[in-house]
């Protein structure tokens, strides 16, 4: 079984963030950028089964430009086999999903993170499995091979399943799937840089979406607070003057 | 060219969540000047669907295809896109919840729409077509225009208020020229919660962090959230240490809540924890660092120590309730 985990490359989740040329577009001066959390665990699940037996490959695909690569280094020291950039930058999901619908063809199981932690659009995975015609499963918390087919452990509003499917699927996965995201251990980092990183030329996508404008949440107002013996005070507070107990 | 909505169902009822929606479809259609089509798929009783009229909608298209039963992304997607065509609509509103994420980009591509994810209010604009989303995980707003005919949008929980209308609806069976070979999922296995508020239905939240000190002294934070008839929820580092089932963990890499009221207890407030939080209404923050972060979020907040306000605020809470 040959598995596709989907690389986003964003911004570090601790990051302030910033707008620039009339908060038109995201300031990205001095930000470290990481592999989606989502998307580590993913990697991070795909090395597990790999590990067990069952899974031959491991590739690690992205959209964007050279920038991207370092980002895609490291998916490699954690144990992806090879990686593959579609070299254009990510604009819109479609387009995205249109670029990487031109490389996921072969590949058995294809894992998404459940959004990325940037413009959290919760779309590119699902779009690719309609571009390739093929199931998907989504708000994934569990995986194991079984056979040819692929048993998901998948929450729904009020609950979970238990499913199986038949490959080729694409797995949107969310936290559950992995433990922790695995750390690159100095062995991992050194390999990685023999690994192939192949650059594909992007085809043509349409933009369905563009962002017009950011805008930061407005201010809180300060905090009111209360005395630490008095608890009753505060529960008077919500019942009286916020009305939400 | 009516408003599409695909209102999702929970063994046959809905929820306020879908009312929302509804009302939400509603306020465009009237912008628009044309209608809303409600879409359920599932056995639904005409009573209940009849309760989506309250909320605005024109017209119910209903499946009660048993082959459905197991959610299946591809067939789903294909009859929200079947009846989108039926009834001309250009407009495809579902929610933003694990059903709707998942639906979502497969009907828009299907369709040849564009799609934005979790909007957070009425569009800014329809010619261009423009909506308001959170963006970095609630640290910011983005404005952003589909470029395409059709639209398919999902819209966040507790954004839109239910507003009741009166209304009366037509009930047409749909068919949505499906074929066996569109199911590609077996279900084994489903369980379902019972006896516990889900945390993303939740009005009141009840949470709690490192400042618990360990997975055994939750009885207060678990009785407080009977009392308030509140869903339960955990910072990271607590479903990391197993103190609590990560299915609780709020946060940017964790579920995204915004109830009327969330009660954080020993959370400290990291950035990662406040991006999951930070659309709830009123934010209580009880913590014995005066210098933590959650304070800067919060709307009240006591500085002390959480086993010695807890039980007290459940005195109080008792009393306010009798």
């Amino acid at each position: 079984m040959k598995i596709l985990v989907l690389i986003s490359n964003v911004p570090d989740t601790t990051t302030k963030i910033r707008f620039k040329a009339d908060n038109t577009a995201f300031d990205d001066a001095g930000v470290q950028w990481i592999i989606n959390p989502w998307d580590e665990l993913a990697l991070t699940r795909a090395v597990e089964l790999k590990e067990v037996g069952g899974v031959s490959h491991i590739t690690v695909a992205n959209v964007g430009t050279s920038s991207t690569e370092p980002t895609l280094r490291k998916a490699l020291a954690v144990g992806a086999d090879d990686a593959i950039r579609v070299d254009v930058e990510a604009r819109d999901a479609f387009e995205v999903a249109t670029q990487l619908a031109t490389i996921a063809k072969d590949y058995d199981l294809i894992m998404a993170g459940i959004e990325a932690s940037d413009y959290n659009g919760s779309a590119v995975g699902g779009m690719l499995a309609e571009l390739l015609d093929i199931a998907s499963v989504s708000a994934v918390s569990g995986v194991k091979v079984d056979g040819g087919n692929l048993i998901f452990n998948r929450e729904i509003d009020g609950g979970s399943q238990v499913l199986s499917v038949t490959t080729p699927v694409v797995a949107i996965v969310q936290k559950g799937i992995a433990k922790e995201p695995r750390i690159p251990a100095m062995r991992g980092i050194m390999m990685a840089r023999k690994k192939e990183l192949k650059v594909v030329a992007p085809v043509s996508a349409e933009d369905r979406t563009s962002f017009v404008k950011f805008e930061l949440p407005p201010k809180k107002a300060a905090c009111k607070m209360v005395a630490e013996d008095n608890a009753k005070e505060l529960v008077r507070l919500l019942h009286e003057e916020a009305k939400v107990l | 060219m009516s408003i599409l909505v695909y209102t999702e169902n929970w063994d046959g009822k809905f929820k306020k969540f879908s009312f929302e929606l509804v009302s939400y479809a509603a306020a465009v259609a009237k912008q628009r000047g044309t209608t809303v089509t409600a879409l359920s798929i599932g056995k639904v009783a005409d009573s209940e669907l009849e309760k989506l009229s309250t909320y605005g909608t024109k017209k119910v298209l209903s499946i009660t295809d048993d082959r459905f039963n197991s959610l299946d992304n591809k067939a789903m997607s294909k009859a929200i896109v079947a009846a989108a065509k039926a009834e001309g609509a250009k407009i495809i509103v579902l929610a933003h919840n694990n059903l709707g994420k998942a639906l979502a980009p497969r009907v828009a591509v299907r369709i040849q729409a564009g799609l934005e994810t979790g909007v957070v209010a009425l569009p800014v604009s329809y010619d261009p077509f423009i909506v308001k989303k959170k963006v970095f995980t609630g640290k910011a707003f983005a404005e952003v225009k589909l470029n395409t005919e059709f639209k398919v949008i999902t819209l966040a929980q507790n954004s839109f208020e239910p507003v009741e209308l009166k209304n009366s609806e037509t009930i047409e069976t749909f068919d949505p020229q499906v074929t066996d070979s569109d199911f590609t999922t077996t279900v084994k296995e489903t369980n379902k919660v019972t006896g516990k508020v889900l945390l993303t239905d939740a009005e009141i939240v009840v949470s709690g962090g490192r400042g618990m000190k360990s997975g055994d002294n939750w009885g207060g934070l678990e009785e407080m959230a009977d009392l308030l008839g509140a869903g339960m929820a955990c910072s990271r580092p607590v479903s990391d240490e197993g103190w609590r089932s990560h299915t609780e963990h709020v946060g940017q890499t964790g579920k995204i809540i915004a109830p009327n009221l969330y009660l954080a207890f020993g959370i400290s407030g990291a950035i990662q924890h406040l991006g999951g939080v930070s659309s709830s209404k009123v934010i209580v923050a009880v913590n014995k660092d005066k210098e933590a972060p959650i304070f800067e979020a919060a709307d009240y907040g006591i500085v002390g120590d959480v086993f010695t306000v807890i039980p007290q605020m459940i005195e109080a809470i008792k009393e306010m309730k009798s």
